[in-house]
């Protein structure tokens, strides 16, 4: 099982990556962690022309934080963000959702910038950036282009980065003390990817929930905001029962599940149902203490 | 065998502390070219798609699956594989603890899995038996289980902070 012949370019900054994108375009398939692309050529359903190797472009994995936004590279590994103390500070979703996200070596290997371009609708990644309300930041040889992440994912696989672009950063907004983050996912097997998953933000004023984003993944296409279920968290202290319940019947009105897949949708809906009360709960009466099982 | 007029790169790495320089297919995966290339036959080719790793090598530190990851990107960079002659302290006592457990049996996966340990160990002195199996999910062992190697880690981590503290 070994990969189609294909032509390897290593750029050695980002203005010859995106030019050499720009040349090959469609042809061409863009390589940083390659751990989804590289099975998907070995398993040839992808047979790109050329692959655009990107490791050697500097800055591309740069964590930082500036003010009130924490910009995350492209091709940041995921055990660096996973481990990066900015990130668990200013994005904690992130933290807590990584640890889900496949197994040691692929993390050390494996990108947010892969993961988001590719829009597995199984992937942590994408779902938690639309639940950080976070822009994605690609580059062309026209320049810059921020995207909303709410904006972003467009249906299975299908994102609205252009064949020119590279997903260069993902800046999201860092969260201030009155957010509140609850992440949790059920998969078959510890790193695989999920049947499904929720990811909850809250801010609270006054002990009352004031803002609220829900997204979903491993149950619908692609991850959007669940706007019908954040409204019955509003203006209520997190995690009433009365409130889960609502928004437990919101969500199954909501939800659009993947259908003809190995799940059965009323599978994935009735995880999503369970996972979104657990994980209020959880939020609102946190517990500290490491993972027993 | 490669036809003659396959893409081909030179690349020149470290590999277990010796300079190599190497001819390879640019579309030669880590793996094949330490096996086929080098004749380093420790790291198995399993399932060619980043699920099993029995591929598993050390790339500037980092444990990586050797069939995703191509030949030509360990150009300029170190790598490590279990045969390695300067094992770290950590490899060494996991190859201990792994023969006296018996967490082996067709010896397939074990290369891969004590590279993985090792880093779980480098990181983690003390790790739960939870934190060891996170460490595994990643893999596959198809004849002993994972009860044992766990054991094996378990101990090698206990023996490493005897160690550190004598």
């Amino acid at each position: 099982m070994k990969p189609p012949r294909f032509d390897y370019l290593r750029p050695q900054t980002l203005a010859e990556a995106v030019e050499l994108l720009d040349r090959h375009g469609g042809d061409a398939a863009i390589l940083a962690g390659g751990q989804s692309l590289m099975p998907m050529l070995n398993l040839r359903v992808a047979q790109p022309a050329v692959l655009i190797d990107i490791n050697a472009v500097p800055e591309l994995d740069r964590i930082g934080r500036s003010g009130d936004r924490l910009s995350i590279g492209g091709r940041a590994r995921h055990n660096d963000v996973f481990r990066s103390a900015e990130v668990a500070q200013a994005a904690p979703l992130l933290t807590v959702a990584l640890e889900h996200v496949a197994h040691e070596a692929i993390r050390n290997r494996g990108t947010l910038g892969g993961s988001l371009a590719l829009a597995d609708p199984a992937a942590e990644l994408p779902a938690c950036m639309v639940c950080l309300d976070a822009e994605i930041v690609t580059a062309s040889v026209k320049g810059e282009r921020r995207i909303p992440a709410g904006a972003f994912f467009q249906g299975l696989y299908t994102t609205t980065l252009e064949p020119n672009e590279i997903l260069a950063r993902v800046d999201v907004p860092a969260a201030g003390t009155d957010w509140r983050f609850g992440f949790d996912e059920v998969a078959r097997r510890r790193g695989d990817f999920a049947m499904a998953g929720v990811a909850v933000a809250v801010r609270e004023e006054s002990k009352a929930v004031a803002e609220c984003r829900i997204s979903l993944l491993g149950v619908e296409m692609s991850p959007r905001r669940m706007e019908a279920v954040e409204m019955c968290l509003l203006d209520a202290p997190l995690g009433t029962a009365a409130n889960i319940v609502a928004a437990q019947s919101a969500l199954r009105d909501t939800l659009e599940p993947i259908e003809g897949s190995e799940i059965p949708p009323e599978y994935r809906i009735q995880i999503a149902h369970e996972l979104l009360a657990r994980v209020i709960r959880a939020m609102a009466a946190p517990v500290s203490g490491k993972r027993t099982h | 065998m490669m036809a003659s007029d396959e893409p081909m790169a030179e690349i020149s790495c470290t590999v277990n502390g010796q300079p190599v320089r190497a001819h390879v297919p640019l579309r030669q995966s880590l793996v094949d070219f330490v096996r086929h290339g080098l004749g380093l036959t420790g790291s198995h080719v399993g399932c060619e798609h980043g699920v099993c790793g029995a591929c598993h090598a050390v790339v500037d530190g980092r444990v990586v699956r050797g069939c995703l990851m191509l030949a030509v990107q360990v150009d300029g960079r170190t790598v490590t594989t279990i045969e390695t002659d300067q094992p770290t302290a950590q490899m060494r006592a996991l190859q201990d603890t792994f023969f006296e457990r018996a967490a082996l049996q067709c010896g397939f996966c074990t290369p891969g899995m004590i590279l993985q340990a090792s880093e779980l160990l480098t990181r983690t002195a003390a790790p739960t038996r939870a934190e060891i199996r996170d460490a595994l999910s990643g893999n596959y062992c198809r004849c002993t289980g994972y009860h044992a190697i766990v054991d094996a880690v378990e101990t090698a981590a206990a023996r490493l902070r005897d160690k550190a503290a004598a």
